[in-house]
């Protein structure tokens, strides 16, 4: 059996002129939280999405848990955790009627409740998910994804727009996932999320890999430090490689 | 199924079916449209057009004082009410239904009418013997009238059951397509699909969702029928019931191919009304689709509301069985399975 959550080689797609993923390839453990960086537009989201088998590449295999989307897709849906960018849940149904719909496509996992408990939301149970903050709905989707006990977690920027406490509290709930042996594979244009939850990050721009090794030893070989005393970050080691900063969008 | 383990949820399709009941219930504004609205639409059809049996045929005089005897002819005879016309406005009065017919007092007397209107060539007969037996008409006989009302003949009788199958249309069409569009913007669609769910059944619980809806859809109009109006209901609830469930099925399935690939709410309106506007004007809701020319009839009665509609009129007021409906029954089956197959084959998931 494959020792490997996620194997990709020599990913390519393309919209029109625009090459959205140019020859991507990533090797993700088992156990590992993997983080996939870059500012928009990098083709994360279209990377992430290849891996879901939501989008066919052009060019490139793939392979989840050892299995190909082509032969096992069902196996797979079973299997994984996904939380797309822009899903809107439904306004109109109550957290807890949401995870359960989610929940029933499942054939294991946790009870309803349990979930809710998870992520920290079993006092929103009947609240309208219309009414939660957005890290309140983050943290609801997040339940979706573990509703079946994934095997593999992908996660398209789960804190984008989530004050500094809500996007903490997301991080416990990663955290406590990755203790009970889960992998993760999520994108972010935050330094600092990639900093603290992920083993190792794969740095891309315009569809490229442009550096991947742990967070220390990137910053270790190519932040110059700003001030002596500081150390310096993933932000530094971005400007480094392309002299842009990661968010100048 | 029982061994699946599903952490206190039900079957997929139950929750999906259960999902899409809940965002319909708690969207007052579709409650609305729903069930007030075909009632408020029923009343109001029932001011416009009244039962025509009891209604005086509203006539013109042109020609100011020289109509004078004329009018005093006209207006002691039962069934006609006169009105003047100034000179210029009769071709307005006309147009207008204002009058169906003007008097113009020559020797002998000239009748202005539309030969095209049958309200028009009915005021014909009705002041030509007026006038007539004024003058000293003698007839050879008089016939014995026998008034007779027939019930489910009146207007409003023909007029509920076609509400309730446009309502069928209409909520089908809109309830499934709309809601599937929407699903699709917010992602949710792209979202389910990157889970285990069955697109299959996620399709299906539309239509379940449909079903649970039809019962209040269709006894709230009949019931309002029979109380309001003594709307007679002729044909058996279990007819009556199997009837709308496969009208519904259809229109669900339309609505299912309709919202199957549009991105935008723009775009759905659009094809909703350019599949619907056809069957208002042509299915027979308002007026007898047999009105239409010979030629286009077999278009006309292929379209799905027409089939309903039909079967529909024939269950309540005729007190057919499901049997006499079949072929009715059949067309809308295959209106059915058709739009289906095809939706699920160009569905667009995200
Ligand atoms: N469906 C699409 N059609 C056309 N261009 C697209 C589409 N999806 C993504 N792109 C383009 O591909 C590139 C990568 O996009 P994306 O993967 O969303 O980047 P990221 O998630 O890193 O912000 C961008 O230039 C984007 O405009
Ligand atoms: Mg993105």
């Amino acid at each position: 059996m494959d020792d490997l959550a996620v194997r990709c080689d020599g990913l390519e797609k393309r919209y029109g002129d625009v090459v959205a993923v140019a020859g991507l390839s990533l090797h993700v453990q088992r156990g590992e939280c993997f983080g996939l960086l870059g500012p928009n537009g990098a083709g994360k989201t279209t990377t992430i999405e290849i891996l879901e088998g939501l989008i066919a590449a052009d060019a490139g295999d793939v392979q989840i848990l050892g299995l190909r989307w082509a032969s096992n897709e069902q196996e797979l849906r079973q299997r994984l955790g996904i939380h797309l960018q822009e899903t809107q849940l439904s306004e109109k149904l109550t957290v807890e009627e949401m995870l359960r719909l989610f929940r029933s496509f499942y054939r294991g996992g946790r009870p309803v409740g349990e979930l809710l408990q998870v992520v920290e939301l079993e006092g929103k149970r009947r609240s309208r998910v219309g009414t939660l903050s957005g890290g309140q709905k983050q943290r609801l989707s997040l339940a979706c994804a573990l509703a079946g006990n994934p095997d593999l977690l992908f996660l398209d920027e789960p804190t984008t727009g989530l004050d500094p406490q809500s996007r903490r509290q997301l991080w416990e709930v990663l955290g406590r996932y990755r203790a009970g042996g889960g992998t993760i594979l999520l994108t972010t244009h935050y330094m600092d999320e990639a900093q603290t939850l992920c083993d190792r990050v794969a740095i891309v721009d315009q569809g490229r890999l442009i550096a991947l090794d742990s967070p220390q030893a990137l910053i270790a070989a190519r932040a110059e430090p700003k001030v002596v005393v500081h150390q310096g970050t993933l932000e530094d080691v971005f400007m480094s490689l392309t002299g842009r900063t990661l968010r100048d969008e | 199924m029982s061994s699946v383990d599903r952490g206190g949820a039900h079957h997929p399709l139950v929750e999906l079916t259960l999902t899409r009941l809940r965002e319909f219930v708690r969207e007052p504004e579709a409650l609305f449209w729903t069930f007030v609205f075909p009632i408020v639409m029923t009343i109001v059809m029932a001011m416009a057009f009244p039962s025509r049996g009891a209604q005086a045929v509203p006539v013109g005089i042109a020609g100011g004082d020289a109509g004078a005897g004329m009018r005093a002819t006209l207006s002691n005879s039962p069934g006609i009410v006169v009105r003047d016309i100034p000179s210029g406005g009769e071709q307005r009065a006309l147009r207008e239904g204002e009058v169906h017919l003007i008097v113009v007092p020559t020797d002998p007397p000239t009748y202005r009418f539309d030969l095209a209107r049958i309200e028009s060539r009915t005021a014909r007969l009705v002041v030509d013997d007026a006038l007539k037996r004024a003058v000293g008409r003698t007839d050879p006989w008089v016939a014995h009238e026998q008034p007779v009302a027939v019930p489910g003949s009146r207007y409003i009788d023909w007029l509920i059951p076609g509400m309730v199958a446009m309502g069928i249309m209409s909520n089908g069409m809109w309830g499934v397509g709309f809601s599937i569009v929407q699903a699709r913007m917010r992602k949710l669609l792209k979202r389910m699909v990157a889970s285990p769910m069955r697109k299959r059944e996620y399709l299906l619980a539309q239509l379940l969702a449909r079903l649970l809806f039809l019962l209040p859809e269709v006894a709230v109009p009949i019931a309002f029928g029979v109380l309001a109006f003594g709307m007679p209901v002729n044909g058996s609830l279990a007819a009556i019931a199997v009837v709308t469930l496969i009208g519904a099925l259809a229109f669900g399935a339309i609505g299912l191919l309709i919202g199957s690939r549009a991105k935008t709410f723009e775009a759905v309106s659009g094809l909703m009304n350019m599949a619907m506007l056809p069957m208002w004007l042509l299915s027979g809701v308002f007026f007898s689709a047999s009105n239409f020319p010979d030629a286009v009839q077999p278009a006309i009665q292929a379209l799905p509301l027409t089939a309903l509609v039909d079967a529909l009129r024939a269950v309540v007021l005729e007190g057919a069985t499901l049997t006499a409906v079949r072929a009715e029954l059949v067309g809308l089956a295959l209106w059915t399975a058709v739009p289906f197959a095809l939706a699920l084959r160009i569905f667009r998931w995200r």
